[in-house]
């Protein structure tokens, strides 16, 4: 009987293992985050600029009342058409109890995953460093880059947070 | 019911430690020689409440302590006993203990019984002590008082729970008994108020009783006063009694208790103090007549047993409240208001002088959790930024046609402000609450090392966030040990360097520029640069011959680094000064040395008042918006043309009345696109902190809000020159800029450059 609902992934008894996941695009490629690291979706506004920051940290949003940084992460992963137009969308992620907005193209949908449709990531070498990717997910025709945001935005190189807090 | 006790013991823990504070307050300010009444009295009652309520939720080990120690104090405001430096040691010991247990009771330190025992043995040793020469002086004075015992008439009404409780006046009456003879007692007569009226003849003085009679008493409601003529007769003592009761309403409703302690009080400011002690004799001896010794010639008065109410006439002129305590005064001796009205008068003006402080001060705070307090002020900083947006949503109509809204937004302005100022003024201390600690520490310590060391303290009233209070004590705490112990030199060498024995630490506080500065200063031997650096030599820090001798005192800070050339358990260990420099970085702050050999030396600690909103001015540079802590700001201005200068390594100095000023440009230093790169266009903002001065450039002077300060490091990280984050009017976020860090920048930049 396991076995069986093993081999079929989308089975409803396994439905208390599957992850949602928010997918999202950068250029060709799609991105699944952890739905549960997502606060929520708005659009992009002005941004004031910090000083001496990367390029890719566009600045800082007011966010009813909290300052929240924003990053751009077609700029960081170099894909993807950097303009910004009314379109353009920024994911607020909450992560270890720090808020920071993300930038990307369009988000897509939700869906959900299986640990089973989860597939290590074959040894490659991309902008985003193969130690935040969980791994690449195949939903119907998708493929999907599980992406570790929580580390990955927490990571000394995202230099969203102090070296001494890192 | 016993379960609703412990719903109390947050209170009785924070009333208890206050008490303990002022006990120590008033232990260590104590001059033995000459103990000031008054604060025998406040002494005795602050061990008498933590009795009473340590009893009352049954701390039986506080309880114990307190009782001696009350005892003893009792003995001692009674003048039993005189006061020694013995006495008090044993009682600021005492208060070691009892906070030991207190903070055992609230389960944060292990009580020690023995200790509890040992001090109680020793105030009780102290008490049974027979201290021949004070007995001696007290039987002279009970033979000069001889029969003369005076009389007093007490009326009071019962409080709430007395009055249910028939038997608490009784008990009254009897502890009353055993102070002297009650020749009379009316039980809440309906006719007087329902005030009970007691009669006593008592040679005690007579904060003695009051002290009892306040217990059963409605605050407030408790009248004592002397009756004239100890010989005469009940009818005609209540005569007396009566005429000054008629004068006394008169004069509108003074608090009963407080006249006779202050008229006291206001007699012993106008004596030096050898004086105090004469005359707190004669209170004994003079038969309770207060009046007598507000001057000699009240002796020969007391003899003319004209009606006191003759000599009310001679108050009239002044003001109705401050005749109040001088009619006070002037009753028990008879005449003596008459012979003597200078002095009546004095004593009125001081003791209603003193009358308002206690009214002042009375019971008219709350205690209020600190989440509340911080909950508002996060709230008030929102409506701060709503206002601001009003505000500027309005700008664009036409005040003409809106002027009932525009009047209103004016208003809002200024009432958000009012209701800012006081919501930020709810977290502000006095450093007086840090302070106080310091006069027994310098106390212990001194006497521990046989120095002799006066401490100074100047600018108590400073205020800084309760925050900041809790942090800064520790630190500080460090500071003065170190100069006690390193600073301040043996008396012995101290005469032989030819300074006064007694060495000073002066603690001082004062704002600058939205900064608290802490200066502790001591007149001891200075630093050792010599000593210093070979120390630091030995443990391996990079040290040059060169260095300037700032830089050489910032060694001190390495950890465990210690000069000291024995470890004492004062220090000399090495931990501390890391710690203290650690400690003030934490909490956005820095410490200064300055030292000089044989003249002494001064640590300045420098805090921000970390007030959540600032004063700003905000500036535009591009399309980008920064404020500026209006504090640091000294004047804007348009460069002229010929106030450029350039001088070879620095970019650009700018000539203002004389003055050469680095220039930092903020387009360059934040890397502004588009802003304003010609001189002439833009406008100069001139910048003090820590008395260096720079000019900012920018494009524009937008204008003056108060700002409410975001942290950019909760969900971001340290920019250097920026300090925090607010949100304008336009919901849009500015940064605030670091203006001592600019400064400081510049100021590097210069040196590297010279």
């Amino acid at each position: 009987m396991q076995l069986g609902s093993e081999a079929v992934a989308n089975d409803d008894s396994h439905r208390e293992l599957e992850q949602e996941f928010l997918t999202f695009t950068l250029g060709p490629e799609e991105y699944a985050i952890d739905i549960l690291k997502v606060q929520e979706i708005r659009g992009y506004d002005t941004v004031t600029a910090i000083a001496n920051a990367p390029k890719f940290i566009k600045g800082v949003i007011n966010l009813r009342g909290t300052i929240v940084p924003i990053v751009d992460l077609r700029i960081k992963f170099g894909i993807g058409e950097v303009e910004y137009t009314p379109f353009t969308v920024v994911i607020i992620l909450n992560l270890a109890e720090r808020v920071v907005g993300v930038v990307v193209d369009s988000v897509s949908d939700v869906i959900g995953m299986t640990p089973e449709q989860i597939r290590p990531a074959p040894n490659f070498s991309s902008q985003v460093g193969a130690a935040f990717i969980r791994g690449l997910g195949t939903v119907d025709e998708r493929m999907l880059i599980v992406v570790d945001i929580e580390r990955l935005m927490l990571a000394p190189e995202m230099a969203l947070i102090d070296e001494a807090a890192a | 019911m016993a379960i609703d006790m412990s719903q109390f013991y947050q209170v009785f823990f924070e009333e208890a430690a206050e008490h303990l504070a002022s006990i120590e307050n008033l232990l260590v300010s104590m001059d033995v020689d000459a103990p000031d009444a008054e604060d025998l009295n406040a002494l005795f009652r602050a061990a008498h409440s933590i009795k009473g309520s340590s009893g009352t939720f049954g701390f039986s080990d506080m309880t114990e302590v307190t009782h001696v120690m009350e005892t003893l104090l009792d003995m001692v405001r009674k003048q039993e006993k005189p006061l020694t430096s013995d006495i008090i040691d044993a009682c600021l010991e005492a208060g070691d203990v009892l906070r030991n247990l207190l903070a055992a009771h609230m389960g944060e330190e292990q009580a020690d019984a023995e200790a509890a025992e040992a001090v109680s043995r020793r105030l009780q040793a102290l008490c049974e002590q027979d201290s021949s020469a004070s007995d001696a002086a007290a039987a002279d004075s009970k033979a000069a008082a001889g029969p003369a015992a005076s009389r007093y008439e007490i009326r009071f009404r019962p409080d709430e729970a007395s009055r249910q409780r028939s038997e608490t006046v009784d008990n009254l009456v009897e502890e009353l008994a055993r102070l002297g003879h009650v020749t009379h007692f009316d039980r809440a007569s309906a006719a007087d108020d329902g005030r009970c009226r007691i009669v006593l003849e008592s040679s005690q003085p007579r904060e003695a009783f009051e002290a009892i009679i306040d217990f059963v008493a409605e605050s407030g409601s408790v009248d004592v006063r002397a009756i004239a003529g100890e010989v005469a007769d009940d009818a005609s003592g209540e005569e007396a009694a009566g005429a000054d009761d008629e004068a006394y309403g008169f004069f509108g409703p003074v608090p009963g208790q407080a006249p006779a302690e202050e008229e006291a009080y206001g007699l012993f400011a106008e004596e030096p103090p050898t004086a105090v002690v004469a005359a707190g004799e004669e209170e004994v001896s003079a038969d309770g007549s207060f009046g007598l010794f507000a001057a000699p010639a009240a002796k020969a008065s007391r003899a003319d047993d004209e009606a006191p109410d003759g000599s009310y006439g001679l108050f009239a002129p002044t003001e109705p409240r401050a005749q109040a305590p001088a009619a006070e005064v002037a009753p028990a001796p008879g005449g003596v208001g008459k012979s003597v009205p200078a002095a009546g008068a004095k004593v009125a003006a001081a003791g209603q002088k003193k009358a308002a402080v206690a009214r002042g001060g009375g019971d008219s705070s709350i205690r209020v959790s600190v989440e509340k307090v911080d909950q508002m002020i996060n709230l008030v900083g929102e409506l701060v930024i709503t206002q601001a947006m009003l505000t500027q949503s309005a700008e664009g109509l036409d005040p003409v046609v809106y002027e009932r809204l525009m009047n209103g937004l004016v208003q809002l302005e200024r009432n958000t402000r009012d209701l800012q100022e006081s919501v930020m003024s709810i977290r502000m201390l006095p450093i007086s609450v840090v302070f106080s600690r310091f006069p027994r520490v310098v106390r212990d310590v001194s006497k521990k090392l046989g120095k002799h060391v006066e401490l100074k303290t100047i600018g108590e009233g400073t205020e800084l966030d309760k925050g900041l209070v809790e942090r800064i004590s520790d630190p500080l705490t460090h500071l003065i040990r170190n100069s006690l112990d390193h600073g301040i030199e043996s008396p012995e060498r101290r005469r032989a360097a030819g300074k006064a024995e007694t060495g000073t630490i002066t603690l001082k506080a004062y704002h600058q520029s939205g900064n608290i500065v802490i200066e502790v200063g001591d007149d001891g031997a200075g630093l050792n640069r010599e000593k210093i650096l070979s120390k630091a030599r030995e443990r391996g820090l990079e040290t040059s011959e060169s260095m300037s001798d700032s830089e050489v005192w910032q060694l001190i800070f390495e950890p465990g680094f210690s000069t000291a050339d024995q470890v004492t358990d004062v220090s000399g260990r090495g931990v501390g000064m890391d710690v203290v420099k650690r400690n003030i970085a934490s909490m956005g702050g820095r410490v200064d040395i300055d030292s000089m050999g044989g003249v002494g030396t001064r640590m300045t600690v420098r805090l921000p008042l970390t007030l959540a909103i600032l004063d700003g001015m905000s500036v535009g540079v591009g399309d980008e918006t920064y404020i500026i802590p209006l504090n640091y700001v000294v004047e804007s201005l348009q460069p002229g043309p010929n106030m450029m200068r350039s001088v070879s390594g620095v970019d650009s100095l700018i000539q203002v009345r004389g003055e050469y000023l680095p220039v930092i440009s903020l387009r360059e230093y934040f890397d502004v696109s588009d802003a304003c790169t010609d001189w002439r266009k833009g406008i100069m903002v001139i910048l003090e902190a820590d008395g260096t001065k720079i000019a900012l450039f920018v494009d524009q002077l937008i204008g003056q809000h108060q700002v409410v300060i975001k942290s950019l490091e909760a969900n971001y990280r340290r920019v250097s020159g920026i300090s925090g984050a607010t949100i304008m009017g336009d919901g849009r976020v500015a940064l605030i800029l670091d203006a001592a860090a600019l400064v400081g920048q510049s100021r590097k930049a210069l040196a590297a450059a010279a």
